[in-house]
């Protein structure tokens, strides 16, 4: 019983690891329905921004966390005006491609910055665990599963409580019909991206002493976080953070109770299960077509 | 400018509507039938490649480009197809037998991938095939009684009729073009069939297309499954031609960049796939030679220009330090596929389209022919 507890709670952090990711996944999609592929991307960029303020600069944690998160909003803003505002309103499929390949793009150049070592940022969550009972965490997953939960929930009263937030949703549904009403809708998809790239940064940052940082991390958390944001149903922000917990604890239980192997193929299976009975997820919104 | 008057439906289909297309055709059949006898040995072996890689084109075309359904998981369909000619060779099974065995399996999986496939849109179909591609691959390197696990299988060389054809030899080189054109002619033909129509009209707009009386989950399955089988076929000449095959080589990557093939040439045609794997192909020699090469190249023009012998040493030292560095490849990918996102959506073919067009209408050329339209309403999206 013990073990099940404890891999539940393991389960809960890492599941709000991919939470955190999906959370900047579901942001873009919902103001601008665009996918953004390059998420996990700019969540690593942003982890190597850190680095180089904490570790190399040798700022203070906090100003150093602060720096990243502002320096990565601004990137965000210029990503998403150089690549996704010129083809805003095509397929899909061809924003899908253009962040896929400013993910290739981000890769390559973190790589040849920074190199291709490991790499680590002293953080005040590194050591010490905290105990209830028999039950042990440590406090850098603590921070993540904090951080989750008030970052899920300041972004979700941002988009359902602000005048922004409702311009946002407002250009997501209509794009021209939001512009005739005054609404800037270049500037609101702007600042989307930057916050966006901000929510990935703070990912970026709090995982630093869990998975270190690397130019693939991205693409490796990514691919774990991009199901959970399905899994929710893209567009909702708790369904996120829920679809993030849910893909964290199948594969923390697959990897404790099921064969080897199983662990990395648990979430995926369980994924197309839930498509199969729930297309768009289990709290997205059946959008009807004009035809 | 050629007017060609259709008086009838079937001047409308026909493969080869004027002379002109006999002619060119001709040419570039001749040209690749001597090609094995002209070109250097490396650039054969490239060739082969791009074979492969636009037999996979258009199998995935068929499926995104005219069906209109997103798929990341097509390396796994090849690495099914590798995998079962690889096992059934184990059991002396002739090379017709496996590489239809391979088809026709591939083709099953594909369909059993279209059923679940059938409800989803979109975003959700891309990250529904990106799991089956992770599921597929991780079955691979954990079956180990049937495909050796990570470790990987060796693949005998291929023997057809009893005649033994390595892989770099003209003749499997002959056997790779005759599948691509039997691939393409197929395609074309199955296009103009009512399966094909039904396909592009579930492209553009599937309730039109079910009101039309079109059923549009028998047409995407069957696009699901032709598209696997032929992805299939091409994994069996894959798995020949590297000699050896293991799990890693089918990650998500190789699906991306099958997606890259199609975008790079052209969603709407299957010429796309053709110029879109030469260019995935021929990628990694031109920036290999480029590598090589382009230090001199900048160190001759600094001296032209005026800079000592010590100068463009310089310059040319350190224009190698930057060529040589690790992830230069990756980057020029990413920049590639955003350039081609953004300034070429109809890819090369298009632009070999476009180009003809103001030849055509030399002084009358409007570049708003290729204008596509935006499409700003979340409701009006069709996908």
């Amino acid at each position: 019983m013990l073990d099940f507890v404890q891999q539940l709670v393991s389960g809960v952090a890492l599941g709000c690891v991919y939470g955190l990711i999906a959370l900047g996944f579901v942001l873009v999609y919902k103001a601008t329905e665009v996918v953004n592929f390059a998420q996990g991307d700019l969540m690593m960029l942003g982890g190597f921004f850190a680095f180089t303020f904490i570790g190399m600069m040798g700022l203070n944690y906090w100003i150093g966390f602060a720096g990243a998160v502002a320096a990565m909003a601004l990137f965000g803003m210029l990503a998403e005006r150089v690549v996704v505002r010129p083809i805003l309103g095509y397929p899909q499929f061809s924003i899908i491609m253009a962040t896929i390949g400013l993910g290739y793009f981000l890769r390559s150049v973190a790589g040849m910055i920074w190199g291709t070592d490991d790499l680590k940022i002293e953080t005040p969550f590194s050591q010490g665990v905290l105990r209830v009972g028999s039950l042990v965490l440590a406090y850098d997953k603590l921070s993540v599963i904090a951080a989750t939960v008030i970052l899920c929930t300041l972004l979700w009263l941002f988009f359902n409580k602000t005048t922004l937030g409702t311009a946002m949703r407002a250009s997501s549904e209509n794009m021209l019909a939001a512009y005739y009403m005054g609404i800037p809708v270049k500037r609101v998809v702007s600042v989307v991206w930057a916050i966006s790239a901000a929510v990935a940064t703070c990912a970026g940052v709090l995982l630093a002493p869990i998975t270190f940082i690397h130019s693939n991390v991205g693409l490796v958390l990514g691919l774990k976080a991009f199901p959970a944001a399905v899994l929710g149903g893209f567009g909702s922000i708790p369904g996120a953070v829920v679809g993030g917990v849910l893909i964290g604890v199948i594969e923390s239980m697959a990897g404790f109770y099921l064969a080897e192997g199983w662990k990395d193929v648990a979430p995926y299976i369980v994924l197309l299960a839930v498509l199969l009975l729930k297309p768009e997820g289990l709290f997205g919104l059946h959008v009807r077509k004009k035809v | 400018m050629r007017f060609l008057f259709k008086t009838s439906y079937e001047d409308d289909i026909k493969l080869f509507p004027h002379l002109g297309y006999f002619v060119s055709y001709g040419i570039l059949l001749a040209l690749l039938l001597i090609a094995p006898y002209v070109l250097s040995s490396y650039l054969m072996s490239q060739l082969v490649f791009v074979c492969i890689y636009a037999t996979v084109g258009v199998g995935l075309l068929i499926l995104t480009g005219f069906t209109g359904q997103a798929s990341l998981g097509h390396a796994a369909f090849l690495a099914i197809g590798a995998y079962t000619a690889a096992y059934l060779q184990k059991y002396n099974v002739p090379f017709p037998a496996y590489f239809l065995a391979a088809g026709a399996l591939t083709g099953l999986i594909g369909a059993m991938v279209g059923f679940p496939a059938l409800r989803l849109t979109g975003i959700y179909l891309v990250i529904a095939t990106i799991s089956f591609a992770l599921i597929v691959e991780e079955i691979l390197a954990r079956w180990e009684s049937v495909t050796n696990g990570n470790e990987g299988m060796r693949v005998k060389t291929l023997s057809l009729l009893g005649v033994t054809v390595p892989r770099d030899s003209p003749t499997f080189y002959f056997l790779c073009l005759a599948v691509l054109v039997l691939t393409i002619v197929g395609t074309l033909n199955l296009l103009r069939s009512p399966t094909g129509r039904a396909f592009v009209a579930i492209r553009d707009s599937e309730t039109a297309a079910r009101s039309m009386g079109v059923n549009v989950a028998l047409y995407k399955v069957k696009s699901f499954a032709i598209s696997a089988a032929i992805t299939g076929f091409a994994g069996v000449l894959f798995a020949h031609k590297l000699s050896f095959i293991s799990p890693e080589m089918f990650t998500l990557q190789l699906s991306i960049e099958f997606i890259i093939v199609v975008l790079i040439g052209g969603t709407f045609s299957l010429h796309g796939a053709v110029l879109g794997a030469i260019f995935i192909v021929m990628i990694d020699p031109f920036l290999t030679y480029l590598k090589d090469d382009m230090p001199g190249i900048i160190a001759g023009i600094a001296a032209t220009f005026g800079a000592g012998p010590a100068t463009a040493g310089n310059i040319q030292s350190k224009v190698a330090a930057f060529a040589s560095l690790n992830g230069l490849k990756g980057a020029i990918y990413g920049i590639i596929i955003v350039l081609f996102v953004l300034f070429e959506p109809l890819g090369l073919y298009g632009r070999w389209l476009k180009i003809k067009l103001f030849f055509q209408l030399f002084p009358l050329y409007k570049r708003a022919t290729f204008k596509r339209q935006k499409i700003y309403v979340k409701s009006e999206r069709n996908r």
